[in-house]
This record gives structure tokens, C-alpha cells and sequence, in this order.
């Protein structure tokens, strides 16, 4: 029989498959399912522990969990304390949790500290052919590398850590071509990309699905690139996105902290190989492709990952945006004006206040490298604030190596240190009411940022353009 | 988990598209360590303004749909943030089914661990529930037993997988039931290839 990548993978996790479990009554049922690698933040997980004490239950596996601290720490100089409260008795939660229950943490003093879907990758601890999820959403990035990723609650961080097991509804797999030829294309990034594949699809064109990412363009991806992919999965309504792992994924393993030794992973490589791809004529539930040959730089405009149009548009009118569908209108009506914006104004007339480097999306070493060299030897416009924050310690230390800090700072943005900041502004990295930001994170929702913020989602050298000029520009002209 | 019990009540039109969870709860609010005390910041920035004073033309805050138990909304309600804090919100503030003409998955999937019944229909049929609420604004009986929305006279039927819905009327502990298949996860870690895996983890 014919499978999918995400079949086959689903295939071999089965612990007990629906239609053998003889407790569900009907063959739709959840199965259960294994899984390998469990990532936890002080966020999600202290409701988890607490009942699974409460319970009296162990942590089946403790060593297939790993924690960091990323939501709510600060990125100003780590030798300062914790000013919240509230935030610091969740770090300290999560301290506490991992010590009484065995897991490894990678704390706001560790080398390896980095945002959850940063770190995964750095060390090694995504692998193909796994099965991965975390408390967040964005554990779709994971997907990158040929792992089965997504993000669960509280109750089921609960269940993994008590059973190192999910009951799942097996999804149905929809596969986006990626066409187009993007060595020609300047400036064009995988943000892009992705941002203009949920503008095509919509925010719930994924709902109940998993997606695979193929094309030509895929495959000349660096793993970086293929990460803001995979990462934005859950935008388009997919908790999980797939990619096939050929040798890109194979160079950029070798030699990470949790990667198998060399003639052990030399055995897995063969097995991947053979094993983690789709078969050439299996069907999926829903194909599209999307082509990059005329994709300009994409920036979103309303309050939600689907409302994006092209650097070069206007903001589009409420009748534009929602076509005859009366509800998407209303939606409209209501993103203008949180967003504080007229249809038919050049994109490129809108000012910002803020600049926002960094997220799970957008904040690897790839990315801060782009950006710097549309910054290089300019500066940041005087009204505008503009801030990186790299995606983990491991990131920082490698940018500061090869002078990436000295570049930005000279230009006047903020260096800071490693977390998720402000792509969600747990910490006190947060919009004023009203502040415009040109951001690379991954959701524009009403007051993401901060409450009454208004967020521009773009590409890493589209935010630094931007924080150059002052307003929105096609960053095609700068580079 | 509690189990589910039927519900009579009337129904908050709660009438947009795509909300998502970091509306139902903002961030602000994911510091706390425990599951409950969530009801007082739902919707919290739709609800106060920056003073902390209600708006009062939010819906929530209008005083006839005080004490309400339906939530009626659109498409893909709950999408974005994994965070089941938005859940616990909307229980805790005291909604205990949400009807919609779609939901986001992980959302769907965090109602059950809780007790919070999610309802899809479709549009057709959320259109004409708002009609009902702008006009007579009756009392519906929601039924999980039966899977119906009863109205008067009128009776809905609404899907709900079989296992789903067992777990939500007699309140399962999941985990417990999870752990009585433990020969089952634990021939598992034993014969499969991909189990291997598991084994390049370093001992703590």
C-alpha cells in the first residue's frame, strides 16, 4: 500500500491502533500513539506536574524530556533578577519539577537556554522519523527535520510525562508544492513563502490535517529555512508540518549533543533514507502548489496570518479581503480598525514604531546574518525602536563571533539575550497601546505584542529595512 | 474531570470569526500555576479597557447574557496558541458547551480534558440559532446523551465522536485509563525499531 511520510511515521508509533483497541466503539476512534521526544517551558507544564503529584504518578521516561525556560524570562542581562513575581515563582516552578521528577533543564544560566523550538534542533534532540511535541503551538517546526511535531495542552503534557503516550485522531495529509526557481529571485525568503501559502489557504485551510512541504525550492532550503516553514504550519490551521529529510538534515545533525554517534547515525541515515519519503504515487486528501517566481516580499495588514498582501499592494478594503463571504467582512472591518488603517494606502506609506527580530520563526543564526547585512553600515531611523533578540544562547554566542551584535548595535538596534520576547510579551518585552511593530514572529493577533499593539509580520531583512527607513519598504530596493 | 452534565440555558451570540486563544485568555494571564481562578480575565481586552472598566458594548458584559452556559459563535473558534488556559477560562467563567461552525484542533482537543462540551454545525444551522437568539431568544436543552440541541419544538442533532463523548459523560481520568495498557506501551519500547531512538538520550 501506498503512504505518506506522515503515515508512515504514524504507522510505526502505533502502540494500539483504533481499530484493535476494543474499548473504542467505532473504528474512527483515537489510537495511541508513542512518542520519543517531549519538550516542556515553564508555562505549560506546572499544572502537569501538579496533578500528576496530586495523583501520585511518576514520569515514565524523564529522560525523553527536556526543558527550557523561554516565555516570560527577561532578555536584559541575565545577572539581573527576575522583577515579576509571578514570572520568577514559574521559573522557579519548573526548577523544581524538573529536579524532583529527573529532567534535564536548561535554565536561564545554561549555555543551551534558547527558545523551546530553537534549542530542539541545536542539540541534536529532533530527529527524523520521531514523534515530538510540546506544550506550544509551534512545535510544527520540529517537522523540518521529518519528525512528526505538534503542540498539545496542559492535560496531555500530563499524559505524556505520566505515559510517554498520546490517543490521537489520525489526521489526513495535505501536501504543498513549492514551485519555482528562487535562485533567481532577490530577496524572496521562506517567510514569505509561508506567509503567502496561509493568505492562499486561510488560517483554517489545515484544520484536521498535517501538511508536507515539497518542490524544488524545499529541497534547496537550508534547515533554517525549511524551520520558519514548518514553524507557521499551525498558522494555516495544520498542528503539524512535514518535510522529507535528505542530506541537508543528514550534514546539519552530525556532530549535536544528542545526535547518535557517527557509525550509529551512519545506520540511521541508511534507514531514513529508504524509509522517510512519500511514496511517488500515494494520494493525499488535498494538494496546492504555490509558485515563487513572481512572489514579492509579503507583509501582513489585518489581525489574523491570512490577512497578507505583497510589499508592492495597498491595504486592501474590507470587500477586497473577504470577496461575498459577509462574516471574513466584518472581520475585515474590524482588523482595520485595530490596525489603525485606510484601505488603499500603500503599504510602503505605513510607519512604524518598533522592530521586532526574533521568535521561534525567525531568530537562528540564518536569520540575524540576513538582516545584518541589510543594516551593515546604516542606521535605524530616529523614530523608531528597534530590538534583536536571538533564538537561543547558542545563536548569540555564534552571532557575536562573527560581529553580527557589533553590526547591529552600531546601526542602534538593542542586542539582547535568548527567549520568545516579543513575539508574545510574557516577559517585559511588550508594544504600548498603539505602537506599530514590524515583526518576524509568527502571529499578528489583536494585542500579541501587547495589549492595544499593532503587529506587521514579515521576513528578518523585510524588519530590518524597515527599521531603517522608518516605514514599510520593499526591501528589493535596498539590497 | 467532572463529568458532563446536560445543560439548559439560553445562548450568548457571541458572533465573530477565527477567535483565537489568545483573546479567550491574553498572556498576561498564563503566569498562574494552577488550572483554576482563569473565569474573572476571559476575553480580557475585549472585555476592559485600559482602566480595568468594563466596555459596554462587549457582549459578556451586556447583563442579559449574565450567567449563560452556551456559548454560540463561527468558524475556527480557538486557533492559534496551544494554551488550555483559554479552556479553563471559559469553564471557570462558567460557559459549558461552545457551538460553532468550526473549531481549531488543538482547541477542540483541550475541551475534553476538561469537561467544556464543543459543538460543530453546520453554518446553515449557526445561522439560524442567531436568528433564534435575536428573536425569541428561547432556552435550548443540550443533550449529550442524545447529542441534541432541543429547542421548543425543534431538535438539532450534532456529531461527537463515540470515545469523546464516553469520556465526557462518565468524566474518564485519561491517564488512568492510558496506564491500564501498559504492557501494551511497554512491548512496545521493547520490539520497535523506532523505540531505538530513545535509546541515543543520555542518562540524566
Amino acid at each position: 500500500m501506498q503512504k505518506t511520510l506522515f503515515e508512515k511515521i504514524w504507522d510505526s508509533h502505533l502502540v494500539i491502533d483504533d481499530n484493535q483497541n476494543e474499548n473504542a466503539d467505532n473504528s474512527n476512534g483515537p489510537s495511541l500513539i508513542y512518542i520519543d521526544r517531549h519538550l516542556i517551558h515553564e508555562v505549560t507544564s506546572p499544572q502537569a506536574f501538579a496533578s500528576l503529584k496530586q495523583n501520585g504518578r511518576k514520569v515514565r521516561r524523564p529522560n525523553l524530556t527536556l526543558a527550557t525556560t523561554d516565555h516570560n524570562v527577561s532578555t536584559e542581562s541575565r545577572s539581573l533578577p527576575i522583577v515579576d513575581e509571578v514570572s520568577r515563582t514559574q521559573l522557579e516552578t519548573l526548577s523544581r519539577n524538573c529536579k524532583e521528577f529527573g529532567i534535564t533543564l536548561y535554565d536561564m544560566a545554561s549555555p543551551d537556554q534558547g527558545i523551546v523550538h530553537v534549542i530542539g534542533p541545536e542539540l541534536g534532540f529532533t530527529l527524523p522519523g520521531t514523534t515530538i511535541v510540546c506544550g506550544d503551538s509551534h512545535t510544527s517546526t520540529h517537522g523540518a527535520f521529518g519528525a512528526l511535531a505538534f503542540g498539545i495542552g496542559t492535560s496531555e503534557v500530563e499524559h505524556v510525562l505520566a505515559t510517554q503516550c498520546l490517543w490521537m485522531y489520525k489526521p489526513r495529509s495535505f501536501l504543498i508544492n513549492i514551485e519555482g526557481n528562487l535562485s533567481k529571485r532577490h530577496a524572496i525568503t521562506s517567510k514569505d513563502i509561508i506567509l503567502n501559502i496561509i493568505r492562499k489557504i486561510g488560517t483554517d485551510g489545515g484544520t484536521g490535517m498535517v501538511f508536507e512541504y515539497r518542490g524544488d525550492v524545499i529541497s534547496e532550503f537550508s534547515m533554517e529555512q525549511r524551520m520558519t516553514i514548518c514553524n507557521m504550519s499551525i498558522e494555516g490551521g495544520a498542528r503539524a508540518g512535514l518535510i522529507g529529510p535528505d542530506q541537508t538534515t543528514f550534514d546539519y545533525l552530525r556532530g549535536r549533543k544528542y545526535t547518535p554517534k557517527e557509525s550509529e547515525l551512519d545506520k540511521l541515515i541508511e534507514f531514513w533514507k529508504s524509509n522517510l519519503k512519500s511514496d511517488e504515487n500515494v494520494g493525499f486528501d488535498r494538494v496546492e502548489t504555490i509558485n515563487v517566481d513572481k512572489l514579492a516580499p509579503q507583509i501582513s495588514w489585518g489581525t489574523n496570518p491570512s490577512m497578507v498582501v505583497d510589499i508592492t499592494d495597498s491595504v486592501p478594503s474590507p470587500e477586497q479581503y473577504a470577496k461575498s463571504d459577509e462574516n471574513k467582512r466584518k472581520l475585515a472591518i474590524r482588523a482595520l480598525e485595530y490596525m489603525d488603517l485606510e484601505p488603499g494606502i500603500p503599504l510602503t506609506n505605513v510607519r512604524v514604531d518598533r522592530v521586532f527580530i526574533g521568535s521561534c520563526t525567525n531568530s537562528r543564526l540564518e536569520d540575524l546574518m540576513e538582516a545584518s547585512l541589510v543594516i551593515k553600515g546604516r542606521k535605524v531611523s530616529t523614530n523608531v525602536r528597534a530590538m534583536v533578540v536571538p533564538g537561543s544562547q547558542k545563536v548569540k554566542v555564534q552571532a557575536e563571533k562573527i560581529g553580527l551584535d557589533k553590526i547591529f548595535k552600531d546601526a542602534g538596534f538593542e542586542w539582547r539575550e535568548s527567549g520568545c520576547s516579543m513575539c508574545l510579551g510574557m516577559n517585559p518585552d511588550i508594544l504600548l497601546p498603539g505602537e506599530r511593530c514590524a515583526s518576524t514572529s509568527n502571529r499578528n493577533f489583536e494585542g500579541r505584542q501587547g495589549s492595544g499593539g499593532r503587529t506587521h509580520l514579515v521576513s528578518p531583512i523585510m524588519a530590518a529595512a524597515c527599521a531603517i527607513e522608518g516605514h514599510f519598504v520593499d526591501v528589493r530596493n535596498l539590497v | 474531570m467532572e463529568p458532563f452534565e446536560d445543560i439548559k440555558s439560553k445562548l450568548i451570540p457571541f458572533d465573530m470569526t477565527n477567535v483565537d486563544t489568545d483573546q479567550i485568555i491574553p498572556k498576561q494571564f498564563l503566569k498562574l500555576i494552577q488550572k483554576t481562578g482563569y473565569g474573572g480575565f476571559l476575553f480580557y481586552d475585549w472585555r476592559f479597557d485600559h482602566a480595568g472598566n468594563p466596555k459596554k458594548e462587549f457582549v459578556l458584559n451586556e447583563p442579559k447574557y449574565d450567567k449563560r452556559q452556551v456559548l454560540l459563535t463561527r468558524d475556527n473558534f480557538g486557533c492559534g496558541s496551544s494554551r488550555e488556559h483559554a479552556v479553563w477560562a471559559l469553564y471557570d467563567y462558567g460557559i459549558r458547551v461552545v457551538i460553532a461552525s468550526s473549531f481549531a484542533d488543538i482547541f477542540y482537543n483541550n475541551c475534553f480534558k476538561k469537561g467544556l462540551l464543543p459543538i460543530y454545525l453546520n453554518k446553515d444551522k449557526i445561522q439560524y440559532l442567531f436568528d433564534l437568539v435575536k428573536n425569541d431568544d428561547p432556552v435550548v436543552d443540550v443533550s449529550l446523551a442524545n447529542q441534541t440541541i432541543s429547542i421548543s419544538e425543534k431538535t438539532i442533532s450534532f456529531d461527537i465522536d463515540l470515545t469523546r463523548k464516553k469520556m465526557l459523560v462518565e468524566g474518564i481520568d485519561e491517564i488512568g485509563y492510558t496506564l491500564s495498557f501498559d504492557d501494551q506501551i511497554l512491548n512496545y519500547e521493547k520490539a520497535s525499531k523506532v523505540a531505538d531512538y530513545n535509546k541515543f538520550m543520555v542518562k540524566n
